[in-house]
Formats: structure tokens, C-alpha cells, sequence
């Protein structure tokens, strides 16, 4: 299997990595860099645990080949707080219990963060629509569609 | 009851976890790094359903570059059980359920695991299979296991060996023959619910490395990490000490990770490649395919009243398919049979609630533990038993359900409840006497009530241990061996201590991961038990610590300790008025007058809690003077409507309402009625599918659909009452479990009053409502 030089930004930062062809961002990240807040729950693009912003679009990192991503913009869970202060968005998952076992809300973040890059003023079946491929097993789903309306509300993502 | 003097305790606090969990510093089992030392495995799993293992052949595999270790249970004689010990860690002459593991695999990395598993060679003598628990268990069907006379057991679970009856429970109470011939209604049934997976979103995962000094560690997505530990520890010979459980954030339970998955696999493909670090982690498929399940249900279910709808006889029968190995469901099924009326009272009762082998996968605890499968039947039939006395199903249950003091089925008196309550309080929620409009014409809508209850089933002595520890800024560590699995017991804990101890909530931190080699004992992260049983503990350990402190401070002051309290931190005496601040003298103590000496030093407060009052029943009639430490009660009722095109069925309303005793924290109460009402909902249309030669055929999130975002009810109402038990902190009592014990029959219930259609078997499908909707099928309970 050949390997690759590639240079991601992630987080901000600019990182030069080796990668296999058939290494996926996910394990990239985890892996590679050691950002281990992406989390693996299926590997075929169906929970959403492992959604990543490239370029300010949500991915599936399971499903997307770190190899296609050479000089791409990529942004995880790790990287929306900022010196320590978290996001509206955090903030109001904070707040309003939105979180219960965590290992869907890396996530439901990402997701929902680039949703309100997209779109401000998000209603509740725009969110729904929006995170239809982000499961939850523990919530019920109801208070992380609340902490994305409070957050809208609260100066969005950033 | 001592009422809270902080404010603390009835008070939503924040997680003490939920930062570390909106900023991917929370640490799963996963997210931990090995370094360049960590091997990958892989299990190999049997084809079949059912058959005899020839041979095992792994030299194929053992070639192959790049692999360490092949392991198999050639020579691991040792079963492993919670209850009853039937359960090898690696197949060796039989393997009795699809996806068995028949050997594992050791490589540098997964991707050779994959392929070396692939090469292991296994032959098979294909034996016929049973999955239906009522053949399973006539005295003709093949025997699963036929060497259960053999095992170990505990000494409250009863095998009948030369069956596949792993548990006969019964219950002989009052003259149920003579009681029934004088009722004037009786309803009658059969009714099925069919496995289904916890469905975590982490998979079950764990690393294990195994030393050449003999010391074995073992990383596992556990929500029990201290009988995960004495189960592998009996199964392989391993001193308790030298076995060391690291337990870090679990990424969902639902009970799929209490006791033992394939955990002593990975240890055991550890001891064969010694000095690395070994990963084992299940794919989606694996979880599926490979982990436990909520066990089916057979339950025949005959009950009867007289004209004023006054309860008079019960008669039961439940057959729990269990599946392969019945190590936890026995006491699944004992359970059920203890609990078997329901929330009710009925004086006449003949119950047998047995626990079969099948060849379906183990079926072991989730959620609710025996409670949601006997409800789907008890709580339709109520309806029936109602509709047959002409009277209205709330208000037939207001009528028969079971009140405190009651002398309940199992002989035992009802610990406080206020069940009335409940349903009086959802009936309000969901404006029950009110008939609404459905809205589109090819809808047609209903509302529905069920009611519940349900016991932490345990042995009867399973304890909690914690310990406070002060540092040097009167800052504190809780430890803990109770596990976070999303449903805040690490807060619980941290609230429960600064309470006791009057210091800020934000100076306590629990200390994680759970560790046995470090953290306090607790029997299980299951049942419902943390709050009520770990809660005690840790109140105890708090109280210890308190009275160590006010002792000090006493002594130094020459006043009495009764004349003390801590207050934001602070000593203060109210017969003084003299302060001191905790900051350094929880370590270094205080001085003596002129320094002439000191007082105190570190604080380190401990406590236990293990229940000593619940008694074995009697074999035969399965009465007692108390089965249980108490129960949880607790009413729903659904507002929803059915697309009368499509068979779709949509909730638009649960009200729940769950008697919790005392709320330690009332939004965390919130988010398991709300998370535990979409799970309910979500249970009810799933179901683990198998094809006619055993294989799961649904294992992905594809084809097992669990509740979306989009699937939600418009609107989940909750609430609780508050009526206190004498042996939980501040009177609370557990209600994770509850939430969905009871939602799949209120779903039925409503959808019979929405379409007149019984459901007995569940799921509840779009195609199958559709299909009677048409009359294609005519179902009946």
C-alpha cells in the first residue's frame, strides 16, 4: 500500500502527515494526530459520531479517504472552543443537559454547528433534517434540538 | 426525613461530566493511546446457529506474517456466569448461538487480524436449532445444554436439569382455581416480544495487556468493571489482585455492558502475546450480531374480576428465551417471576416465569430487566380485562393498582408509593378524558395509558463502597465505583457530598476512570441502583469525613461536636460564633493553643451500603418477607395517531410520571423520562432479525433502525412525585430503568383506541398495522 504526504489544517493548524491510500480521515485523526474527540461508531456513514467540518461542510470522517483531503481545511470537536471558551452552541448543550453518555455529541456539534454556519435561524424541522444521520440512543433528542434553537438565538455557532 | 441543609440536594446542578463531553475530552476506552506496542484482534465466529465443533484448524492463520498469537478454548476448561456458570469464553466442543466466538486472533494490525481470522479453519457437525422458548422447553426438545446439572448455581436460581429450563420460578398464592369461577370478566392471552439490541453508539471495546509478572490490565467499556472482574478472574484462575479493570467513560449501556461480552476473549488473546497491549473492538456488526440482547418472551396471561372490576385472579406463564448461555437471564426471569402481577393488587396469583435455552443470542439485562417484556402483555390485557367490566382503563388501574403496605404478590409488604398519583398526573398531561380530532382525514387518532413497576433486580446483598478525600485547599475527591453511562450517577455523587459536607459543588471532583484497583467497590452499574444504593454510600463516606472534621475543630475550640456545622466551607459553631475555614486543616489539622502540639490531619471519610434485609423466597410458592430492597412505580400514557394509508403511526404526546422517592436532581430525572419515552418508542418497532439458518440478517443501523431525530413524539411531557423510602438517601430510589418499561404497551393500548386493533406480538410495524388496518390480518391479544 503506498503511502501518502499530505498536509491537512486542522484546527487551525497545519499538519503534515504520511497516510496510507485507504486510510479514512477518521482514523487520521484518531490515529495519526491523536484527536480522539471523533468517535467511531459504525464506520458506514450511518451515526454520525464521526462527522467533521471540511472546509465548513459536515462529513462523514468514516467514509472520506484522508488522501483526497491534501491542503483541505478541517475543523473537529476539538476545535470549537477558542482559548478556553467554549461556543454558544457547547454552551447551550452545557445548559440544557443536551448530553448524556457523549459519544454522540462530537457529532451532533459538528453537525449542528455547520447547520447554523448554513443557516442562523434554523426551525425545528431544519435541525431534524439537518441531524437525521446523527443518532442518539440516551436523549431523545428533544433537549440537543433545543440547545441549537437557544444557541441560534445566542450568536450561533461561533 | 433529614432534610437537605445546603439546598444541594433537590437541586438540577450541571454534570460534573458534561464539559469534558461537549469538548472530545472525555476519554473512552477507544480513545486511549497504546503507543506503537498495541496489537489488534479479531474473533472468529461460528456460522451456525447450532453444532458441534469437529475440529479447529489455525495453522493457516498462524503463518500468516504479521500474526502474534491464535488462540482458541482447547485448552480453557473454566465456564464463566454471574448466576449460573454455564458460559466458556471461547467455544470448544459445541457452539450454541450465530456469532459465537470459536477463536480469536492476534495481529500487528486489524487489517491482518481480519484476514488471519478468515484462515482459521472450523468443522462443523450442524445440530438443529430452537428458538421458540415454549418448545424449547417440553421435556422432548434437543437439549441445548445437556450438562446443566453440572453447573454452579446461586442458591436462589433453580435449574431443571435434563431441560433447557435454566429457571423455574414460581408463585402459589391464594386458590386462583376457586377465585376465578366466581369472576365475573376474564381476559385472556398470548403474547411475544422478539429480541432486540441495546444499541449503544460506542461498540463494546476493550484492551487488555497481560504482563510476564504475572499482573493482567484490562480497559473495557464496562458499566460493571468490579464483576467483570470476578467473573474473569474465576474463569482463568487470576488472583483478584493481579487483574486490574480500568473502566473510562461508557459510551451507552442500556445493561449491554454489565457483567461479561467477549471481554475475557481479549484477555485471554492477551495472556497468548504477553507484554502488549491487545485491542479488541467490536464492529457494528459484531454488536449486533455478537453481544447480548433483551431476551424474548413468550407470557400466557389469564386474569379476572369481579363486576366491580376489583381484581380477583391471576395465572401466568412466562417463557423467556434466554438464548445460548442463561448465566444473567435466570435471574431475568426470577425477577419477572417475583414481579409477575404487575402493579397490582391481586390475592389470588399462580405464576411460573421460566428462563429457556435457546439458540438465539444471550439474552442478558437491558433496560428495564424482565419489566418491559411482561408489561407488553399485563398492561394490554388490563385494557381488555376493563373494556370487558365496561369500565374506563385509567380508571380501572386507579381502582387495582397496588398502594403501600400492600401485601404484594411475593408475600412482601409494599414499600411507600403513590401510584394513584402517577396516573393521575399523566391523565392530566395528556388531557385523557378528552377525545381529539386526528389531523388529516386518512388519520385516525387515540390515547392509551399503561402503569408499571419494578424492583432493582440483584442478589440479595450486592453493596457500594465510596470514600471522600480532602485536599489541601478543601477541594475533594469522591471515589467511586459506580460508572457514568450517560445517566449522571458521577453527579449524583458529587452532589450528594457537597451537600453532606456543606462545602461548594464545584470543590468536588469524582475521581475517574473507575479503576478496581484504586476505586471503592460497587457490585454493578445496573438495576436502577446507583442513586439509592451508591448514594448511601457515598452519604456515609461524607458524613464520616463531616464528623472527623467537626471533631477536630470541637477539640481545638473545647466545644461539642452537635454544636457545629460547615457552612460554604466553613466551620462554624452556633454557640461560639467562632470560624474556620476547611482550607488546610482537612490535611494539616490545627494547632494546638501556643502550637504546643497539633489536631487532626488528613481527612479521608468512608462509607458502605449493602442492603441486609431481603430474604430468599420459598421455592415452591415463592413467597417471602421480601423479595426486594423496594420498587419504583410510575404511569404513561400516549397521544397518537395512524396514517390509515400507510400502516405509519406517529406519537404525538407521552406523559410520564415515575414515583422517584426524593429528586437529588430533578433535571437529570427529566432527561431519563424524556430519553427513556423515545427508547420505549423506539423498542417497540425494533426487532433482531434472523433467517431460517439462524444468521442475524439486520445487523446494521441500516436495517436495525433505532429512533431518529426526526422520529421524535411532537411533544414528551414528565414529571415525578416525590414519596420518600426509608433506606434511599433522603428517601430517592432509582428510575433510569423505568422510563420505557411500560411505553410499548401504552403505544398498543392507544392504537387500539385510535383503530380497534389489538397487537399481541410486537413490533409494532407500519407494514403489519397496514396490513390488519386492510384485514389481511386479524391479530389478536
Amino acid at each position: 500500500m503506498a503511502n501518502h504526504e499530505i498536509t491537512l489544517i486542522v484546527n487551525g493548524q497545519e499538519e503534515e502527515l504520511l497516510v496510507p491510500s485507504n486510510m479514512t480521515l477518521l482514523h487520521a485523526l484518531r490515529e495519526v494526530l491523536g484527536l480522539t474527540g471523533t468517535k467511531n461508531g459504525c464506520e458506514a456513514g450511518e451515526c454520525g459520531a464521526c462527522t467533521v467540518l471540511v472546509d465548513g461542510e459536515p462529513v462523514n470522517s468514516c467514509l472520506t479517504l484522508a488522501v483526497e483531503l491534501d491542503g483541505r481545511e478541517i475543523t473537529t470537536v476539538e476545535g470549537l472552543a477558542e482559548n478556553g471558551k467554549i461556543t454558544p452552541l457547547q454552551a447551550e448543550f452545557v445548559e440544557l443537559n443536551a448530553v448524556q453518555c457523549g459519544y454522540c455529541t462530537p457529532g451532533m456539534l459538528m453537525a449542528a454547528t455547520a447547520l447554523l454556519k448554513r443557516n442562523p435561524k434554523p426551525t425545528e424541522e431544519d435541525i431534524q433534517k439537518a441531524l437525521v444521520g446523527n443518532l442518539c440512543r440516551c436523549t431523545g433528542y428533544q433537549r440537543i434540538i433545543d440547545a441549537i434553537l437557544e444557541a441560534s438565538r445566542n450568536g450561533g455557532a461561533q | 426525613m433529614k432534610i437537605s441543609e445546603s439546598g444541594l440536594v433537590g437541586k438540577s446542578v450541571l454534570r460534573t461530566d458534561v464539559l469534558d463531553k461537549v469538548t472530545g475530552c472525555a476519554v473512552f476506552v477507544d480513545d486511549i493511546q497504546f503507543g506503537p506496542n498495541l496489537l489488534h484482534s479479531r474473533l472468529v465466529r461460528s456460522p451456525h446457529p447450532h453444532a458441534l465443533i469437529k475440529s479447529i484448524n489455525t495453522e493457516k492463520a498462524e503463518a500468516l506474517p504479521g500474526v502474534r498469537a491464535v488462540v482458541t478454548g482447547k485448552d480453557l476448561t473454566a465456564k464463566m456466569g454471574l448466576y449460573l456458570i454455564d458460559r466458556p469464553i471461547f467455544a470448544s466442543d459445541r457452539v450454541r448461538v450465530f456469532g459465537e466466538p470459536v477463536a480469536g486472533v492476534v495481529a500487528t494490525s486489524e487489517k491482518i487480524a481480519v484476514e488471519a481470522a478468515n484462515l482459521v479453519e472450523v468443522e462443523y457437525e450442524v445440530l438443529p436449532a430452537i428458538y421458540d422458548p415454549v418448545e424449547a422447553a417440553q421435556p422432548d426438545a434437543p437439549l441445548i445444554h445437556p450438562d446443566l446439572g453440572e453447573y454452579s448455581v446461586a442458591n436462589f436460581i433453580f435449574p431443571v436439569p435434563g431441560t433447557n429450563i435454566s429457571e423455574q420460578f414460581k408463585i402459589r398464592k391464594g386458590d386462583v382455581e376457586a377465585a376465578f369461577t366466581d369472576c365475573a370478566a376474564v381476559a385472556e392471552g398470548r403474547f411475544r416480544l422478539p429480541p432486540i439490541e441495546h444499541v449503544p453508539i460506542e461498540t463494546h471495546t476493550s484492551v487488555a495487556l497481560a504482563e510476564n509478572n504475572g499482573q493482567v490490565t484490562l480497559w473495557a467499556s464496562s458499566q460493571s468493571p468490579f464483576a467483570m472482574r470476578d467473573m474473569i478472574a474465576q474463569g482463568l484462575g487470576i488472583p483478584h489482585n493481579k487483574l486490574r479493570v480500568i473502566a473510562p467513560f461508557v459510551g451507552g449501556g442500556f445493561g449491554g455492558k454489565a457483567g461479561v461480552t467477549m471481554e475475557a476473549c481479549a484477555v485471554v488473546m492477551a495472556q497468548a502475546a504477553p507484554g502488549h497491549p491487545v485491542k479488541l473492538r467490536l464492529t457494528r456488526e459484531e454488536e449486533f450480531v455478537g453481544t447480548s440482547i433483551r431476551q424474548t418472551l413468550v407470557s400466557d396471561i389469564k386474569v379476572g374480576c369481579d363486576q366491580d372490576g376489583v381484581l380477583q385472579a391471576m395465572e401466568l406463564t412466562y417463557y423467556f428465551g434466554g438464548g445460548a448461555y442463561n448465566d444473567y437471564g435466570v435471574n431475568i426471569a426470577r425477577a419477572a417471576g417475583y414481579s409477575c402481577t404487575g402493579p397490582y393488587d391481586v390475592p389470588n396469583v399462580k405464576a411460573d416465569s421460566l428462563c429457556v435455552y435457546t439458540n438465539h443470542p444471550v439474552g442478558s439485562a437491558m433496560r428495564g430487566f424482565g419489566m418491559p417484556e411482561i408489561h407488553w402483555g399485563l398492561e394490554q390485557i388490563m385494557d381488555r380485562l376493563a373494556e370487558e367490566v365496561g369500565m374506563d382503563p385509567a380508571e380501572f388501574r386507579t381502582l387495582n393498582c397496588v398502594r403501600t403496605d400492600d401485601e404484594i404478590v411475593s408475600g412482601m409488604k409494599m414499600t411507600p408509593i403513590d401510584l394513584e398519583a402517577c396516573i393521575d398526573k399523566v391523565k392530566e398531561a395528556i388531557q385523557w378524558d378528552k377525545k381529539e380530532k386526528p389531523t388529516a382525514p386518512n388519520k385516525k387518532r387515540g390515547k392509551g395509558i399503561a402503569i408499571m413497576w419494578k424492583a432493582p433486580a440483584m442478589p440479595p446483598n450486592p453493596g457500594s463502597a465510596a470514600v471522600v478525600r480532602f485536599n489541601e485547599d478543601a477541594t475533594l475527591q469522591v471515589e467511586i465505583g459506580g460508572q457514568e453511562i450517560g445517566q449522571g450517577a458521577f453527579t449524583v455523587a458529587a452532589q450528594i457530598a457537597a451537600d453532606v459536607l456543606g462545602v461548594p459543588y464545584e470543590d468536588v471532583t469524582v475521581s475517574t476512570p473507575l479503576d478496581t484497583k484504586y476505586s471503592p467497590y460497587e457490585w454493578q452499574t445496573v438495576a436502577s441502583r446507583l442513586t439509592w444504593s451508591m448514594g448511601n454510600a457515598v452519604k456515609a463516606a461524607a458524613e464520616d469525613a463531616r464528623f472527623q472534621i467537626l471533631e477536630t475543630v470541637a477539640d481545638a475550640w473545647d466545644e461539642d461536636v452537635e454544636d457545629l456545622t460547615i457552612k460554604d466551607g466553613i466551620v462554624i459553631s452556633f454557640r461560639s460564633e467562632r470560624e474556620q475555614p476547611l482550607d488546610k486543616m482537612v490535611v494539616y489539622g490545627l494547632p494546638n493553643d501556643n502550637f504546643e502540639g497539633w489536631k487532626g490531619g488528613p481527612v479521608v471519610g468512608r462509607g458502605h451500603f449493602m442492603p441486609t434485609y431481603v430474604t430468599n423466597l420459598d421455592p415452591e410458592t415463592g413467597q417471602g418477607t421480601r423479595a426486594v430492597v423496594h420498587y419504583t412505580v410510575g404511569a404513561q400514557a400516549v397521544d397518537l395517531e395512524v396514517d390509515l394509508e400507510t400502516g405509519h403511526l406517529e406519537v404525538l404526546n407521552i406523559a410520564s410520571v415515575y414515583d422517584v422517592g426524593r429528586a437529588i436532581n430533578p433535571d437529570l430525572i427529566m432527561t431519563q423520562i424524556e430519553g427513556g419515552a423515545v427508547h420505549g418508542m423506539s423498542s417497540a418497532y425494533e426487532a433482531l432479525k434472523f433467517n431460517e439458518k439462524g444468521e442475524v440478517i439486520n445487523p446494521s443501523f441500516v436495517d436495525y433502525r433505532i429512533a431518529t431525530i426526526a422520529d421524535i413524539p411532537r411533544k414528551i411531557h414528565g414529571d415525578y412525585v416525590e414519596t420518600p423510602i426509608d433506606d434511599g438517601p433522603w428517601g430517592a430510589r432509582g428510575v433510569g430503568e423505568h422510563v420505557m418499561v411500560q411505553t410499548a404497551p401504552a403505544i398498543a393500548n392507544a392504537l387500539y383506541d385510535a383503530v380497534g386493533i389489538r397487537f399481541s406480538d410486537l413490533p409494532l410495524s407500519a407494514d403489519k398495522i397496514y396490513l390488519a388496518l386492510e384485514g389481511k390480518i386479524k391479530e389478536k391479544g
